[in-house]
């Protein structure tokens, strides 16, 4: 790990070094083992996928690199920094953002207060200052708002801005959700089944946002994902779980022919 | 519409009620009109109070119990330290103590017990009602202490040419009146307007999806309990300036549980129109209604304050269970 990484290129795009190393990671509630010496690095710059059937983790190994569940055993690292212990709310400040599974938007707040709150850890002048709208207060407002401005125009959604999150279709409400992630300008962007539920046309539309925001912001991907489809499309390298363990970890083609993940998958042999 | 009928219902019987003195002429306008003000200003008691409740409700989903031994606290700390200094030092020294005591509320009972259940956190509150009360005493003393506001205590006659007699309005009244509304004002602004407030307003929507974007969750469970400590300064200076300090102020927060009711937990709009509609209504009927009742069922009569808003709140609860301006909560089964 000391020597200079060699730059690796996955599917065209310039995959940079290792920005975050989860080691030996073994997570359990009570009896239920959800992870069990999980090994696996994440490159800056790619689009790296967590897939596995049912119960498998996939959503358990996202809440650890979050820091909403703390890890038994094993560490992690991200960016030179090393934990076993901290809160979402300091994985934000290191610059990990994250959607919801179950889209868990401000639901009162207008899609723009909701992208706004997204850049809560950029905004710096005081509480006064803010209120009465002076000086950098006044400044710093207007150019967080054009920033906010730049992501609601990157994910088309213009017509929505005054409208109440929580009376917004789903699948918008996803879109809303990835708007608020990267409001923050996140170094690393973990989506935990972005396509759940949603429809071949919103589907490929996700997609897109996804590979525009790593290729022209560079955000880092994590995704975990149900369609196999999407992620062999999208993705540079798949880990697989199965039971809570790694089964598998290579670019899309060789997870594809391994033999342990078509039995995962197909239930042969178990 | 169809779920709207059953609240205009009520809303209607209400208003009927509240001009039906009028029309029937069982009173002299001046006099009414002097009673619709009294319920108003009692209301806007209420309304402050019941203004705590909200929000804390709204950032931390706890239903804080302690709300009126908090206004008691606060009113017997500017009462007692008002006697060594100035008022608007007791006054700033309160908010400092208020402060202090969200800050330790936060430490010693919000985060040990942050995602448990809310019957957890409202025992907690209880357990932080009692304390209060018995640490107020100790502290502050627990006789019945005045605060001075240097307010002339002799009522005006006003508006002498509309009404016969004219009507008699209290300094002081008038004073809290302007206050309550100058704090509300500025509690909106800084809901709506400034980035802590949108903060606030997120973490009272979804506490992990605030956590994730880097709002410091424990941070604004601070800020929250101290604003909601101000407002009980506030209350609690009114009220002690009008009817001295004493221990039953802080069962004014049993009147704010219907309030809060009535306006919804999370709406900061319910709480103050809850309170002025529960203010009017319980003077009103205090004053109107107990003499007609009295005659026709010969009762000993009175004491139609003390129940009048709960009957209220419990109609709202019938036809409007999440209150006037709260959130409707549909659960997908």
């Amino acid at each position: 790990m000391t020597a200079p990484e060699t730059h690796l290129h996955f599917q065209g795009r310039n995959v940079g070094e290792v920005i975050l190393s989860v080691e030996g990671v073994s997570l359990a509630f009570g009896g239920v083992k959800a992870l069990q010496d999980v090994s696996f690095d994440v490159r800056e710059h790619e689009v790296r996928a967590i897939i596995g059937p049912n119960g498998a983790g996939k959503s358990s190994m996202l809440n650890v690199i979050n820091g909403v569940y703390h890890p038994q055993r094993g560490r992690i690292r991200f960016k030179e920094r090393q934990f076993t212990d901290m809160d979402p709310h300091e994985a934000a400040v290191l610059g990990i953002a994250r959607t919801f599974q179950n889209i868990a938007l401000f639901k009162g707040m207008s899609v723009l207060d909701n992208i706004m709150a997204g850049r809560n850890l950029r905004m710096r002048s005081g509480i006064l200052a803010q209120a009465l709208r002076i000086g950098p207060a006044l400044k710093e407002e207007i150019a967080h708002r054009q920033e906010v401005e730049r992501i609601i125009d990157f994910l088309e959604l213009q017509p929505y801005r005054k409208t109440q999150a929580g009376r917004l279709p789903y699948g918008l409400q996803k879109r809303v959700d990835l708007g608020r992630a990267l409001a923050s300008e996140p170094k690393m962007l973990l989506l935990d089944e972005p396509m759940a539920g949603m429809n071949l046309e919103e589907k490929q539309d996700m997609c897109r946002f996804i590979l525009d925001a790593n290729d022209q912001l560079g955000t880092t991907i994590v995704l975990i994902e149900h369609d196999m489809g999407v992620v062999m499309d999208i993705s540079d390298r798949v880990v697989v779980l199965d039971y809570g363990r790694k089964i598998a970890d290579g670019t899309p083609d060789e997870v594809r022919n391994n033999q342990a993940v078509v039995e995962a998958y197909l239930g042969a042999s178990h | 519409m169809k779920r709207h009928v059953p609240v205009l219902v009520l809303a209607a019987v209400l208003l009927a009620g509240l001009f039906a003195p009028l029309v029937l002429k069982l009173s002299a306008p001046g006099f009414w009109t002097e009673v619709l003000l009294g319920g108003l200003m009692a209301g806007v008691l209420y309304s402050l109070v019941a203004l705590g409740f909200v929000l804390i409700f709204k950032a931390s989903g706890v239903f804080n119990f302690a709300q009126g031994a908090m206004v008691l606290f606060a009113a017997l700390a500017v009462a007692r330290l008002s006697e060594r200094m100035p008022l608007w030092v007791a006054i700033l020294l309160a908010v400092a103590i208020m402060v202090a005591l969200a800050w330790l509320v936060e430490r010693l009972v919000l985060r040990p017990l942050v995602n448990q259940e809310g019957v957890a956190l409202l025992m907690a509150t209880l357990g932080v009602t009692y304390f209060l009360d018995g640490f107020g005493q100790t502290v502050w003393g627990s006789d019945i202490y005045s605060i001075d506001l240097g307010i002339a205590r002799e009522p005006v006659m006003v508006l002498e040419k509309v009404f016969e007699g004219g009507i008699l309005i209290n300094r002081d009244d008038v004073a809290a009146a302007v206050v309550a509304i100058i704090l509300v004002g500025l509690l909106a602004l800084f809901f709506q307007k400034t980035a802590t407030g949108r903060a606030l307003r997120a973490v009272a929507d979804d506490h992990q999806a605030a956590m994730s974007i880097g709002i410091p969750l424990n941070r604004i469970w601070v800020i929250v309990w101290s604003v909601a400590g101000i407002v009980a300064i506030v209350a609690g200076v009114i009220w002690g300036g009008k009817l001295g300090v004493q221990f039953s102020i802080s069962l004014v927060a049993l009147k704010a549980l219907p309030v809060v009711i009535l306006g919804g937990f999370t709406s900061i709009p319910g709480a103050i129109l809850g309170g002025l509609i529960i203010g009017v209504g319980e003077k009103m009927a205090e004053v109107f209604l107990g003499p007609p009742l009295v005659q026709m069922f010969d009762l000993a009569g009175g004491g139609i304050e003390n129940w009048f808003a709960y009957m209220l709140a419990l109609l709202f609860l019938l036809v409007r269970p999440e209150g006037l301006f709260g959130e409707k909560h549909i659960d997908r089964v």
